[in-house]
C-alpha cells in the first residue's frame, strides 16, 4: 500500500448560490484544487454527494461533472453516505491511490440544495434517518437530535444553554473564514432567546443547509512534492457503521459508530487524541458536537458540553474545533460538508488558516457523520513539511 | 309480530366503549353562526384527534370488548371471532372495508366476515343483529359488532350543534360466560327519507322537523312496543331502557311515551356530555348501563336509523362487567379537553388548505 | 402511492408484532430477522404488551412532506417494557404534560393519508397510560 498525501485543495463559498447549478459548484472547486496542485489532468473523480437525485433530479454526478469539466473518458463515480459522503469520496480515492490503482485523483464534495423548498430539503434529509421506522412516524432529522439532546441533557444534567458555547466558538471562528455562511459573531444571549425548532433544539443549535463544493487532490506521497512544497499526508482514513435507526443503537447517546471509526485511525496513524492538535467535527446540531468529542475520546462519557463549557475548544483551547465555522456557521450543505472538513484541516496544516490559525498544527482530524450516526468517517492529516 | 330468537342462546361476552378527547362547547356553534341566537340541543359533544378516524375509534372500542371478554370467558382470543363488523355512517374509505383495518389490529384469524354496515345511525344495531344471528345460528362461536362514527355536520347547520364522535364494540357469543343474555329482538323499517347524504356529499342532508314524529318517534315506538308486546313485557319489567339519542329531549319523550320513567331513561343518557354519535349513539348508551348493571336487570335498547328503522333488543344481565385495566364509559366521558371553535374546525378538516 | 410498501408492514404497524430470538431470548422490535443481540437468525414472531415509558421526546414544528397537516405533533423514543425502544409519535397528550419516564402505551392512530385520494396509512403512536390518566384526574 503506498502512503497518499493531498496535493491541492479547492472549495466554494458556502451559502444560496441562486446563479450556479450543481455542476457549476462542483467544477469551481474542482478548478480550484486543480489549480491549487497544478494539474491538468486526474485519472479520477470521485464525487460525494447525497441529495442530488431527491433535489435536482439528478443522479449520474460522476459522468456528468467529468464531462463538464473537460474530463471526459476518466473514471468518475458518485458517492453516497448521507451527510458522510464527502469524507465517503475521499475513502473511495485514498483506496484507488493506496492500492496503486490510480496516481492523481480529484475528490469532491458538492451539494445544491436551494433549488427546492426548505420543507423539502426536510424531508430529503429524513431519508438518512430509517424511512420505515423513523422517517414514517413524521420523524425530522432536527427531531432526532431533539430526541438525543433532551435524554443527553436528563441524563448528564446539563442545562439548555450550558451548549452555547459550541455554536459561539463556531461563529467567532466564521467571522475570518471568507468562505463561511454565516460570518458573524453571535451572542449567549441570543442563543437564549433563538426561535425554537424542536425543542430543546433552537435555530442557534442548527447548522444551515446550503449550496456548496469543495475538492481536493491526492497523490501518492512519494510524488506529492512534484506537485506542491506543501503535501498533506493521509495518515488515516477510517470509516465504521452503527444502526441507522437511533432506536436500534446499543445506547442512543453513545456513538459507537464514531468510536470504532475514531479508534481505527489512531491505530492506523499510531497516534491518540492526546496527539490532535485540531479537530474538525461534525457539529450538525450542538449535541453531536458532544456526542462526537466524547466518541473520539477528547471527553468522558457525559462531558462533551463540558469541553465548551470550559472554553477547550476555542482555538487557543485545549482541542481546538470547528476552527473555520464549521458546520453551524461556514455552512452544512450536506454531502459537501466532509470535503469542506479536509480542505479546513488541510489548510490548517499548510499554515493558510490566516487569522484563525491554529498554533503549530502538525496533526488535525476530521470527522464525518452520515446521519444520525450510522456512517461515520475520521481522517487524520498531517502536515509533511 | 313474532319475536326474534336465536336458535342456541346468545350473550355479549364482552363490550367496550369509545369516545376521543376533544371536547366542544356546543354554545360556541351558536355564537359563531347565529350571534348566540340558537339555545344549543346538547351542552358538548366530542371531536376526533386529527388522526382518529372510525377505524382507529373503532380498534379502541374492540380492544376494550376483548379485554373484557378475557377477564370473564376462560382462553377468549381474537383468533375465535369469526366476524369484525362494523356499522358507521363515515367509514373512512368510501369502497374498502374497516372491518379488515380493525380485524387485522386485533389479530384475529383471516377465515373471518368483515363487511361495513350502513344504515346511517342503526348501522351498529344492524350489525349487532347479525352478529346474534350468526353465533345463534351456530355458524360462529365469537363475532364482534361495532357502531362507531365521527359525525359530519355543515357548518351551522343543525346538524353541527350535536354532531359527535364516538360508539362501543359487543362481542357476541355462546351463553356459558356471557354478561348478558340477548333475550330477543325484533327490527322495524320503512322507507322514510328524513336524512341522507348522497354519494360524495361531504355533509347530509335533513328534514327538518320531519326528522321527528314521522321518522324518530314512529320507528322507535313501533319496534319497541312490538318487542314488549311479543315478550309479554312491560316497562315495569326493566331497569333501563336506551334509545338512540340525536339530542337530549327526543330519548326523554319517547321513553316517557312508550312508559318509562326518568331514572330508567337517565343512565344510558350521554348526549349532552358527547354529542350524537351517530351509528354508536344506542349502543354508547348500552355500554354505560352496563358498566353499572348488576344481574336479573332488565335493558331495553332500541336504536334508531335514518331512512328509516329501528331494532329494539330486550337484554338480561347476568354477571356484573369487570373494569380492571380497562376504561369504564364514564372515564372516557370524562376525559376531555376543550377546544374552540377554531381549533374544532381544523380538526374537522373545515379549512381549506390547497 | 407505495401500496405494497405499506402493506408488508401491517402486521407490525397495527400491533406491534415483532420477533423473539429463539437462543438468547432477546425481544425485537422492529423486526430484524438477525437477533441484535447474539446475531442467532430470530424470526420467531412476538406479540409486544404495547407497554413502556418515554425515553425522549420532541416536538416537531416543521414537518416533513405528508406530515405538514399535523404539526405541531409530539416524537418520542419509547422503551417498551420487554426491552426494546421504539421511534413513535405521542398522542392524546399536552406537551407540557410529557416527562422522561412517563408510563405510555399503545394505540393504533392514522400516522398520514397520501392525500385525499390515497390510502390512510394506520400504525402505532402511544399516549399516557390510561389508568395513570384517570388517577391523574381523579387526583
Amino acid at each position: 500500500m503506498r502512503d497518499v498525501s493531498i496535493i491541492g485543495i479547492g472549495q466554494t463559498k458556502v451559502g444560496e448560490h441562486w446563479d450556479k447549478s450543481l455542476r457549476e459548484l462542483a467544477f469551481q472547486a474542482l478548478e480550484a484544487a486543480m489549480h491549487d496542485a497544478q494539474v491538468e489532468r486526474v485519472d479520477a473523480l470521485y464525487v460525494g454527494n447525497m441529495l442530488s437525485g431527491e433535489l435536482t433530479g439528478q443522479e449520474h454526478l460522476g459522468a456528468l461533472v467529468a464531462d463538464f469539466a473537460g474530463l471526459r473518458g476518466i473514471e468518475a463515480m458518485k458517492i453516497e453516505a448521507a451527510c458522510g459522503s464527502g469524507a465517503a469520496a475521499l475513502r473511495v480515492g485514498y483506496i484507488a491511490v493506496a492500492g496503486g490503482l490510480c496516481d492523481i485523483v480529484a475528490c469532491i464534495g458538492v451539494e445544491k440544495m436551494t433549488d427546492k423548498q426548505g420543507d423539502i430539503a426536510t424531508s430529503s434529509l429524513a431519508t438518512a434517518a430509517d424511512a420505515d421506522y423513523e422517517a414514517l412516524h413524521g420523524l425530522s432529522f432536527v427531531g432526532i437530535n431533539a430526541l438525543l439532546m433532551r435524554r443527553y441533557m436528563h441524563e448528564h444534567g446539563y442545562r439548555k444553554e450550558d451548549f452555547a458555547n459550541f455554536a459561539i466558538n463556531a461563529h467567532a471562528n466564521a467571522t475570518r473564514n471568507p468562505y463561511a455562511m454565516f460570518p458573524h459573531p453571535i451572542t449567549a444571549q441570543q442563543f437564549a432567546e433563538a426561535k425554537p425548532v424542536a425543542d430543546p433544539i433552537n435555530l442557534l443549535d442548527s447548522s444551515p443547509i446550503a449550496d456548496g463544493a469543495a475538492c481536493v487532490i491526492l497523490a501518492p506521497t512519494s510524488i506529492a512534492r512534484e506537485f506542491t512544497d506543501k503535501p498533506v499526508r493521509v495518515r488515516a482514513i477510517t470509516v465504521a457503521t452503527d444502526t441507522v435507526a437511533v432506536h436500534d443503537r446499543r445506547d442512543p447517546l453513545y456513538l459507537e459508530g464514531a468510536a470504532i471509526s475514531a479508534q481505527k485511525a489512531y491505530a492506523m496513524a499510531g497516534v491518540g487524541p492526546a496527539d490532535i492538535d485540531l479537530f474538525e467535527l461534525h457539529d450538525a446540531f450542538t449535541i453531536m458536537s458532544a456526542l462526537s468529542l466524547e466518541a473520539a475520546g477528547f471527553a468522558q462519557r457525559g462531558k462533551g458540553v463540558a469541553l465548551a463549557l470550559d472554553n477547550a475548544i476555542s482555538l487557543d483551547g485545549h482541542i481546538p474545533i470547528t476552527t473555520m465555522g464549521g458546520l453551524k456557521a461556514r455552512g452544512h450543505p450536506v454531502g459537501a460538508t466532509g470535503m469542506y472538513q479536509i480542505v479546513e484541516v488541510a489548510m490548517q496544516l499548510r499554515g493558510e488558516a490566516g487569522p484563525n490559525q491554529v498554533r503549530n498544527a502538525r496533526l488535525g482530524m476530521a470527522q464525518n457523520i452520515g446521519g444520525s450516526g450510522a456512517t461515520v468517517i475520521t481522517t487524520i492529516l498531517e502536515a509533511d513539511q | 309480530m313474532e319475536v326474534m330468537k336465536p336458535v342456541r342462546p346468545v350473550g355479549i361476552v364482552g363490550y367496550g366503549a369509545y369516545v376521543p378527547r376533544y371536547r366542544l362547547i356546543v354554545e360556541e356553534v351558536s355564537q359563531v353562526w347565529t350571534g348566540g341566537n340558537v339555545v344549543p340541543p346538547v351542552r358538548e359533544k366530542a371531536v376526533p384527534g386529527l388522526d382518529e378516524d372510525v377505524a382507529t375509534m373503532s380498534i379502541e372500542a374492540a380492544r376494550n370488548a376483548v379485554a373484557r371478554a378475557q377477564r370473564v370467558c376462560p382462553g377468549f382470543s381474537p383468533q375465535q371471532l369469526r366476524a369484525v363488523w362494523v356499522g358507521s355512517e363515515s367509514h373512512p374509505y368510501a369502497v374498502k372495508p374497516t372491518g379488515t383495518i380493525v380485524a387485522e389490529a386485533l389479530g384475529t384469524s383471516p377465515y373471518i366476515q368483515a363487511g361495513d354496515w350502513q344504515f346511517a345511525c342503526k348501522a351498529g344495531t344492524e350489525a349487532l343483529q347479525a352478529a346474534i344471528g350468526f353465533v345463534g345460528s351456530g355458524m360462529a362461536d365469537y363475532a364482534l359488532a361495532i357502531g362507531m362514527d365521527a359525525a359530519q355536520g355543515r357548518p351551522g347547520d343543525a346538524l353541527e350543534y350535536t354532531a359527535g364522535a364516538g360508539g362501543a364494540a359487543f362481542i357476541l357469543g355462546p351463553l356459558d360466560f356471557a354478561l348478558v343474555e340477548i333475550e330477543g329482538s325484533i327490527s322495524y323499517v320503512t322507507d322514510t327519507p328524513d336524512f341522507w347524504r348522497r354519494q360524495y356529499e361531504k355533509f347530509p342532508e335533513h328534514a327538518g322537523r320531519f326528522t321527528g314524529e314521522p321518522a324518530y318517534f314512529h320507528h322507535i315506538s313501533s319496534a319497541a312496543t312490538a318487542l314488549m308486546e311479543a315478550m309479554k313485557l312491560t316497562p315495569a319489567d326493566f331497569t333501563y331502557a336506551v334509545f338512540h339519542q340525536p339530542n337530549v329531549k327526543f330519548p326523554l319523550k319517547v321513553g316517557e311515551e312508550l312508559g318509562f320513567r326518568r331514572e330508567q331513561l337517565k343512565p344510558a343518557l350521554l348526549v349532552n356530555e358527547i354529542g350524537n354519535t351517530y351509528a354508536g349513539s344506542a349502543l354508547i348508551g348500552l355500554t354505560a348501563v352496563l358498566d353499572v348493571a348488576q344481574p336479573g336487570e332488565r335493558i331495553l335498547l332500541t336504536s334508531f336509523g335514518s331512512g328509516a328503522g329501528s331494532d329494539a333488543f330486550c337484554l338480561q344481565v347476568r354477571a356484573p362487567a369487570p373494569h380492571d385495566g380497562v376504561w369504564t364509559t364514564r372515564q372516557y366521558v370524562q376525559r376531555r379537553r376543550p377546544i374552540n371553535y377554531a381549533q374544532y374546525s381544523r380538526l374537522k378538516g373545515n379549512y381549506k388548505l390547497n | 402511492m407505495e401500496v405494497a410498501r405499506f402493506w408488508r408492514t401491517t402486521e407490525q404497524r397495527y400491533r406491534l408484532v415483532g420477533e423473539v430470538c429463539p437462543r438468547c431470548h432477546t425481544k425485537i422490535f422492529p423486526p430484524r430477522d438477525v437477533c441484535p443481540a447474539c446475531e442467532a437468525e430470530a424470526k420467531t414472531l412476538y406479540q409486544f404488551s404495547g407497554k413502556g415509558e418515554v425515553y425522549s421526546f420532541t416536538t416537531i414544528h416543521s414537518a416533513p412532506r405528508g406530515f405538514e397537516k399535523y404539526a405541531p405533533y409530539m416524537v418520542a423514543l419509547v422503551r417498551l417494557e420487554e426491552g426494546p425502544l421504539v421511534t413513535a409519535q405521542l398522542t392524546d397528550v399536552d406537551e407540557s404534560e410529557v416527562y422522561i419516564g412517563m408510563p405510555v402505551e399503545m394505540v393504533t392512530r392514522v400516522l398520514r393519508e397520501d392525500d385525499k385520494r390515497g390510502m390512510i396509512v394506520y400504525g402505532y403512536k402511544f399516549r399516557p397510560v390510561r389508568q395513570a390518566e384517570a388517577e391523574r384526574q381523579l387526583a
